[in-house]
């Protein structure tokens, strides 16, 4: 039997939430033992080359090509978890939501106090990708099947969260676990 | 100048920061709003921070830190102000002021902005401007009004109609709202004399009597809750506190609810009695009246009711010549804020602080305002003690059902001919009342107001009573040509959004949910999944703190349930997901602030 396949991503995150996926330290070389990974910052393969089992997306969606590869790993993806606040709720980067996006583009790049930009030039290239409205948390862009709580998660609930869907055996979840408050 | 001006407001209060409601009140009424350099001074006077000041401030709709006009209208923007044709008057004010709600007017000669309900839903659209009801807003009258406003009139020189019926008339009062009482009782009943029943029977009895007489009678508290009112006082008179407080509850918020107001203006002294008859039961020295806002125009009017009472022995020392029971009434009011309703909340409020409700235990009975034993009763149980008293116990008991005695104040409004206040013993059914109401094509009922349950006709055969439809006076009529989802549940959604205190994260955080899901499903992207979640999310609401919290998603929760099939019809059947967003929408505004045309 194959191993299953692992892809992961950070959209509009931070890369903390990684950061503490690798906080799991010598269980990653049990990991590799387990899965197979595809898609990911981790070994940097940027296209998908095989069907997933599971993907672990970090962040939520700031701008259209957040969106792009939110739906390329839903349709790649058997599995799909939001994984950690941002991706959950938007997060930080979602503090913008009450701010209408032309005020935040002026501030962050002509008006801002520490921005110099005398000839006011704007990003504008067809290049870049679309900046969004607001900031949305993934399940409101494509079905998501589980979520993952933190900021970041903690690495032990990474570890049984993955252990459990990859030997399909019941996880348990103390009160403490996922308590963020 | 203005700096004497605070410091004499200060002094009136003692300086007192548990008086800060009435010193900010003060203020503002002095001089239009509340200026942003008077907050530290105000501080300093009470022995505040200037965050507490400011925090108590933001939490009230009616206090503002800015001006709102010479003329500031506050058009009322609930449910039954929709139905009778609120947004084409809207629409004149803004057209006839040139400023959207919300603004005030370059010159500062008029602010429109929008408010809860103001307690006048059979007579809708209504607008209290500068302090004054005006019910019945047309659009005509609305040009009208504006136009005395460029002139300069002042303010009760627009009315352009005559007085209302009943008190309403009097000198002290002079408004135009009506009372439309429909159907009376006990307690609206006109046989009462003021004052009979506390200085001829309770004058003779003792405070464990008088508990012993509204026990026997089975009253339950007729602000919603139902808890039953004798073993509040007594649970009162038991607990140890060196004072004790009466409080009655007429902030009177719940949208579509207005019996309050008029008990307060046809019958006071009978509030009042009965006030003093709880003082008496528990052992309170002090009562007072927590009035809303929106009825500051009853002021004047219930000062004059005290201060008679006071004259003829029903208030003061030796109060109905019972030695040694000095007991007063004053009249705390509040600024705008549907969750003062709640009664830790409106303690909270009456201490000076943002309305926010309490943890429980304690409850007030054993710590309430400024930590004493403090009963809170709501305007008719207080009321109907007096005639508990009067006619005994067993004779009230022989009203309404087994378990739901007595009467209750219902304020009918909506879809019917004969909107206004109905007093009917419990046990009714809802056609029962469809039919006094002269409502006719009738789709469906809001009982107990957005706090309670939405209603359909399978439901009418159902009885109002603690154990079937509770409710605390509420009652909505909507006819077939309403959109339930559209105008109804989102109405209500959105009222709750803006009177949550914000304290639980559920009720500060759920509503909102509910209405972009709520939005969603009305624009044809729902799913399956939108309804299931409503659901689940709808049933966190019960770890909030206080009642309010416990019922915010009761419009969405109650209308799924009654009428499920309104949402079934609006949502894709062969669709699992559906993000909602449209993309070329989202970059919209971004792309037009760049210079660049959104490709996809």
């Amino acid at each position: 039997m194959s191993k299953p396949i692992i892809a992961t991503t950070s959209l509009a995150g931070c890369f903390g939430c990684h950061m503490s996926f690798l906080d799991i330290d010598d269980r990653l070389l049990d990991l590799i033992e387990l899965v197979e990974f595809n898609k990911s910052p981790i070994n940097d393969i940027k296209n998908f080359t095989n069907v997933c089992d599971i993907g672990l997306i970090e962040g939520g969606c700031c701008n259209t090509e957040n969106i792009h590869i939110l739906k390329e790993f839903r349709k790649n993806c058997k599995i799909l978890i939001s994984f950690g606040e941002c991706a959950i709720m938007g997060g930080l980067p979602a503090m913008r939501n009450d701010v209408p996006v032309r005020e935040c583009l002026e501030e962050a790049y002509l008006s801002g106090p520490s921005t110099v930009n005398e000839e006011r030039i704007l990003p504008n290239d067809e290049e870049l990708p679309m900046i969004l409205n607001r900031v949305y948390p993934c399940h409101e862009v494509v079905k998501m099947d589980y979520h993952l709580p933190g900021c970041p998660p903690n690495a032990d609930l990474i570890w049984d969260v993955l252990h459990a869907l990859i030997l399909d055996v019941n996880i348990e979840l103390p009160y403490e676990v996922i308590k963020y408050d | 100048m203005i700096e004497n001006k605070i410091q004499k407001i200060l002094d009136k209060f003692n300086r007192d920061k548990t008086r800060l409601m009435d010193i900010l009140l003060h203020i503002q009424s002095e001089i239009g709003y509340i200026p942003q350099t008077l907050i530290q001074p105000i501080a300093d006077g009470i022995d505040l921070s200037a965050a507490d000041v400011l925090q108590t401030i933001s939490f009230y709709h009616f206090f503002t830190l800015k001006p709102r006009g010479k003329y500031t209208i506050y058009l009322n923007n609930s449910i039954v102000a929709y139905m009778m044709g609120r947004e084409k008057v809207a629409k004149v004010f803004e057209e006839e002021c040139g400023c959207k709600f919300g603004e005030v007017t370059e010159d500062g000669l008029i602010g429109l902005f929008d408010t809860a309900c103001i307690g006048m839903s059979d007579q809708e659209p209504a607008a209290l401007i500068n302090g004054k009801v005006f019910t019945n807003i047309t659009t005509f009258r609305a040009r009208e009004i504006i136009r005395d406003m460029k002139q300069g009139r002042k303010v009760e020189e627009m009315f352009a109609t005559t007085f209302g019926d009943g008190k309403n008339a009097s000198p002290l009062i002079r408004t135009i709202v009506r009372n439309r009482m429909k159907r009376t009782g006990p307690v609206l009943n006109m046989s009462y004399k003021a004052g009979n029943t506390l200085l001829k029977q309770v004058a003779q009895m003792t405070p464990k009597e008088v508990i012993n007489e509204v026990k026997l009678s089975h009253l339950r508290g007729r602000g919603g809750a139902g808890f039953p009112t004798g073993l509040k006082w007594e649970f009162c008179r038991r607990a140890s506190g060196e004072k004790k407080f009466v409080f009655c509850n007429a902030d009177e918020g719940e949208p579509g609810t207005f019996k309050d107001r008029v008990i307060l203006t046809e019958k006071p002294e009978m509030l009042f009695e009965g006030m003093t008859i709880a003082g008496y039961a528990i052992g309170a020295k002090e009562g007072i009246l927590y009035l809303r806002y929106e009825y500051m125009y009853l002021k004047k009017y219930l000062e004059d009711v005290l201060d008679r009472l006071r004259k003829n022995n029903q208030l003061g020392p030796n109060t109905a010549n019972i030695k040694g029971f000095d007991f007063d009434i004053r009249i705390q009011f509040g600024a705008g804020a549907y969750v003062c309703g709640e009664e830790s909340a409106l303690i909270e409020s009456s201490e000076g602080k943002r309305g926010e409700p309490r943890n429980r235990p304690p409850f007030p009975v054993e710590k309430g305002y400024l930590d004493y034993p403090t009963v809170v009763n709501n305007v008719e149980t207080l009321c109907s003690v007096v005639r508990i008293i009067q006619n005994g116990g067993d004779w009230y008991r022989s009203l309404g059902t087994e378990e739901s005695t007595g009467t209750k104040v219902l304020s009918v409004s909506g879809d019917c001919r004969y909107a206004g206040i109905y007093e009917l013993e419990w046990g009714f059914t809802v056609s029962d009342i469809l039919e006094m109401a002269g409502a006719e094509n009738t789709l469906a009922v809001q009982v107990g107001g957005p706090s309670g349950a939405l209603i359909g006709p399978d439901d009418f055969n159902r009885t109002l009573c603690y154990s079937d439809l509770a409710t605390g006076g509420s009652f909505i009529i909507f006819n077939e040509s309403r959109d339930i989802l559209r105008d109804v549940v989102m109405n209500f959604t959105e009222f709750f959004i803006d009177e949550s205190c914000g304290s639980c994260v559920p009720c500060r955080n759920i509503p909102t949910l509910l209405k972009h899901k709520l939005e969603k499903i009305l624009q044809g992207h729902g799913t399956e999944k939108d309804i299931t979640d409503i659901k689940e999310w709808g049933n966190m609401m019960q770890i909030n703190r206080c009642g309010l919290g416990h019922t915010a998603a009761n419009p969405v929760l109650t209308s799924l349930k009654n009428f499920r099939h309104l949402y079934e019809d609006k949502i894709q059947k062969t669709v699992e997901f559906d993000s909602g967003i449209d993309l070329a929408e989202a970059v919209a505004e971004s792309c037009e602030f760049v210079d660049r045309i959104p490709k996809f």
